[in-house]
């Protein structure tokens, strides 16, 4: 088993079937956690290589442990998108993997559309690690494996996700794979932070956070970055806690089988309390452990290898 | 030397002509358009251009010839060359040059330059010192070097006060106003149209009211001024209704748009190709409607090109990092003949007013024509030619469009300057003749 494209560069317009042969491939993987060799050499003398344009330390260091717990040679490079030309450097990059055998070439970057440039211009498969507010895949699909091992079916699922979602890759990645899943999803912030026309992706906006908790099943919290408020794109950091914050108000209000879920790394205190982050219904650090399963699975499937119950053994 | 053009169908609104007729040149001279033209004698050329339309030459109010100051991208000689391939043979070239043309002696640079090249170039002063919206530029002595009209092209005046002294002052020398209209705090640091492409694709948006308040504002200044206004490049269905609304009222206000903005929408952006990257930005696909029906309505004046050619490096990689533009004057003809007049949405006496009669009026430039008398400035077109855009084969140096690989209709073959053949597409390959 393995994906028919060359390269996974964000979920949309992925069908359903091909989400959920991920999700499984996942759980497959997550079982070799639970072992004391917690390694597999499924892709031993394969090449994967963590081109990271931007600081992460979440994302990179998840891609990192995926890749040796199957026993691929991994290589991280860092670099800083500022101190080298533009454009050019992305093309010469992207042919210095080529040459160097790269089987899956790992990218984050800031903008835009550079994990599908850097695609087509090399022969190694592409796994976008997120690029600009565009699209992050592996957080998306983190998401839908951990929403799916707690709630099983999507399609009586109410996803609401909460915050900055103009300038969210995390969000786009979630609504698109949701939409394939058939959940029903909603997006509640204030109107600065919501792009337009969102709702042609099929969620419906909220503008009152407390309508938009009704009768929710998951909660996805995203990260306010704090130079938003710089921007004029709300006015302090206290009216966003305020009518935006998760709080242990609002999640008392909610059902108790509620699962809060936040990408990280999280502003304590300000979309998330505390209370709320380290709540029974908080799933976040079993996110992070997911994401390990998951970008296994994705490493497995764009490797291309047959899949074969030995090689998980 | 005599040539003669036989059977072409001759549009020249300005001197009413629409027919088949033939049309004799010597010595770079029209001498003679008839119904019929006998020949006898043997050393004439003659160009059959039966099937083909004979225009006069094309005027392009909107070029980047990018020299003096960027000469990789663009030089006035590779853009006049290009320009006699898409069939125009004069262009009016931007002064977001480096230096900026604010100053007489950069216009003479250009007209010195531009001597030698195939097709006449009308320099665009500035309206500010180094188009920074500061200061005036030296508008008396730019109108008195030849410059019809003056624009900060690239930048917008964002300055109001300044916008208003520049339509007072320039009004003392019929210098018309060309205006970039873009509110620079409302497009922030976005790089293509908001909406549904920009929300999905993750790109900053930069939203149509940037280009609409500014549009706003600058006609409630020519209505207060009674300047003369043009507005460049004009792409959002509220923009357009601003000016038709502006036209009502008698505000001396003109518009253009370019063949881009009328033939593709936001959605080309989806392939983050940095050649759909343009300022104004592709629009959403209620505006491209709008702007068809204000084209057929006669609410826009003029197309132009905006020709604004790039290096590859220019173009290449992230879409964010990309330059703005759209290498446009060879493929402007037949994108209007193809989405336009095949279209049936204007017809071929329109499509000549857009892209000469009115920049002729409006901006005050000499008749030439298809007349008696006259050197032979005309293009032998054929409407029915399909052909595929492959930058490769440009004139020009910038090779930056999102039509690359499209088949269009409509190719220009012959290109009179100035009574002599600057280009002659009827071989094998397209010529360019010095």
């Amino acid at each position: 088993m393995a994906l028919k494209q060359k390269d996974f560069l964000g979920l949309y317009n992925v069908k359903s079937e091909e989400i959920n042969q991920i999700l499984k491939t996942a759980e497959s993987m997550k079982e070799i956690f639970t072992r004391s060799v917690k390694k597999v050499p499924t892709l031993r003398g394969k090449t994967i290589v963590n081109l990271f344009f931007e600081p992460s330390t979440r994302t990179k260091s998840s891609f990192d442990l995926a890749a040796k717990r199957l026993s691929a040679d991994v290589m991280s490079i860092s670099k800083s998108t500022s101190s080298v030309a533009k454009g050019e450097s992305l093309l010469d990059t992207a042919q210095t993997m080529e040459v160097m055998g790269a089987d899956v070439v790992v990218i984050r970057h800031g903008a835009p559309g550079a994990a599908e440039f850097l695609a087509n211009n090399i022969e190694a498969s592409v796994l976008n690690a997120g690029d600009g507010a565009h699209a992050h895949p592996t957080q998306g699909l983190l998401d839908l494996y951990t929403m799916k091992s707690y709630k099983g079916d999507f399609e009586n699922m109410k996803v609401l996700i909460i915050g900055d979602i103009a300038h969210s890759r995390v969000a786009r990645s979630n609504i698109q794979g949701l939409k394939s899943l058939g959940a029903e999803i909603r997006v509640a912030g204030p109107s600065t932070l919501i792009p337009r026309e969102i709702e042609k992706m099929g969620v419906k906006v909220y503008q009152d956070l407390d309508e938009a908790l009704e009768g929710v099943d998951v909660v996805n919290i995203l990260r306010i970055q704090l130079e938003r408020q710089e921007r004029g794109l709300f006015p302090s950091i206290g009216e966003y806690r305020k009518f935006y914050g998760m709080n242990k108000e609002r999640l008392d209000s909610l059902s108790d089988d509620v699962l809060i879920m936040h990408p990280g790394p999280m502003n304590r205190g300000i979309e998330i309390e505390s209370a709320v982050a380290d709540s029974e219904q908080a799933v976040i650090t079993e996110q992070v452990t997911n994401g390990v399963a998951v970008r296994m699975a994705l490493l497995y499937l764009l490797a291309g290898r047959e899949i074969n119950d030995e090689d998980l053994n | 030397m005599k040539i003669l053009i036989k059977n072409g169908h001759v549009i020249d609104t300005l001197e009413e002509l629409d027919g088949k007729y033939d049309i004799m040149i010597e010595d770079g001279k029209i001498v003679e358009i008839k119904k019929k033209i006998q020949v006898e004698n043997e050393e004439i050329e003659v160009i059959e251009a039966e099937g083909k339309i004979i225009y006069p030459g094309l005027i392009d109010m909107h070029t980047h010839l990018r020299e003096p100051g960027f000469e990789e991208k663009e030089t006035i000689k590779t853009g006049c060359e290009a320009a006699a391939a898409g069939g125009f043979t004069r262009v009016a070239c931007m002064p977001n040059t480096n230096p900026a043309v604010d100053n007489p002696a950069s216009v003479e640079y250009i007209k010195s330059k531009s001597s030698e090249a195939v097709i006449e170039v009308l320099p665009v002063g500035s309206i500010t010192k180094k188009r920074e919206g500061k200061e005036l530029a030296e508008l008396g002595f730019l109108a008195e070097a030849g410059v019809k009209a003056v624009s900060d092209d690239g930048n917008p005046v964002m300055n109001g006060e300044i916008m208003r002294r520049a339509m007072e002052y320039g009004d003392n020398f019929n210098l018309k106003i060309i205006s970039h209209c873009e509110d620079l705090n409302l497009a922030s640091d976005g790089v293509m149209n908001e909406g549904y492409y920009s929300t999905i694709l993750g790109l900053k948006p930069i939203p149509a009211a940037a280009e609409e308040t500014m549009i706003a504002r600058d006609i409630m200044l020519a209505e207060f001024t009674g300047a003369s206004l043009h507005i460049a490049h004009l792409s959002t269905k509220r923009g357009l209704e601003l000016v038709a609304d502006a036209k009502k009222r008698g505000v001396n206000v003109s518009a253009e748009i370019t063949p881009h903005h009328f033939s593709l929408t936001d959605k080309a952006v989806k392939s983050y190709d940095p050649n759909t990257k343009v300022n104004p930005p592709l629009r959403a696909k209620k505006d491209v409607e709008a702007l068809r029906e204000g084209i057929s309505q006669g609410i826009i004046d003029i197309i132009a090109t905006d020709h604004a050619p790039h290096t590859y490096e220019d173009k290449l990689g992230e879409f964010n990092y990309a330059e703005n533009g759209i290498s446009g004057i060879e493929t402007a003809l037949a994108l209007v003949n193809t989405n336009l007049v095949k279209e049936k949405i204007i017809d071929y006496k329109e499509l000549l007013k857009l892209m000469y009669e009115n920049p002729i009026n409006l901006f005050d430039l000499d008749k030439k024509g298809i007349k008696e008398n006259q050197l032979a400035d005309l293009i032998v077109f054929d409407p029915d030619k399909e052909w595929e855009v492959k930058t490769e084969e440009f004139k020009s140096k910038g090779k930056n469009t999102p039509f690359s690989g499209d088949k269009l209709l409509g190719k220009t073959e012959i290109t009179f300057s100035n009574g002599k053949m600057v280009y002659d597409n009827r071989g094998d390959k397209a010529e360019i003749i010095y």
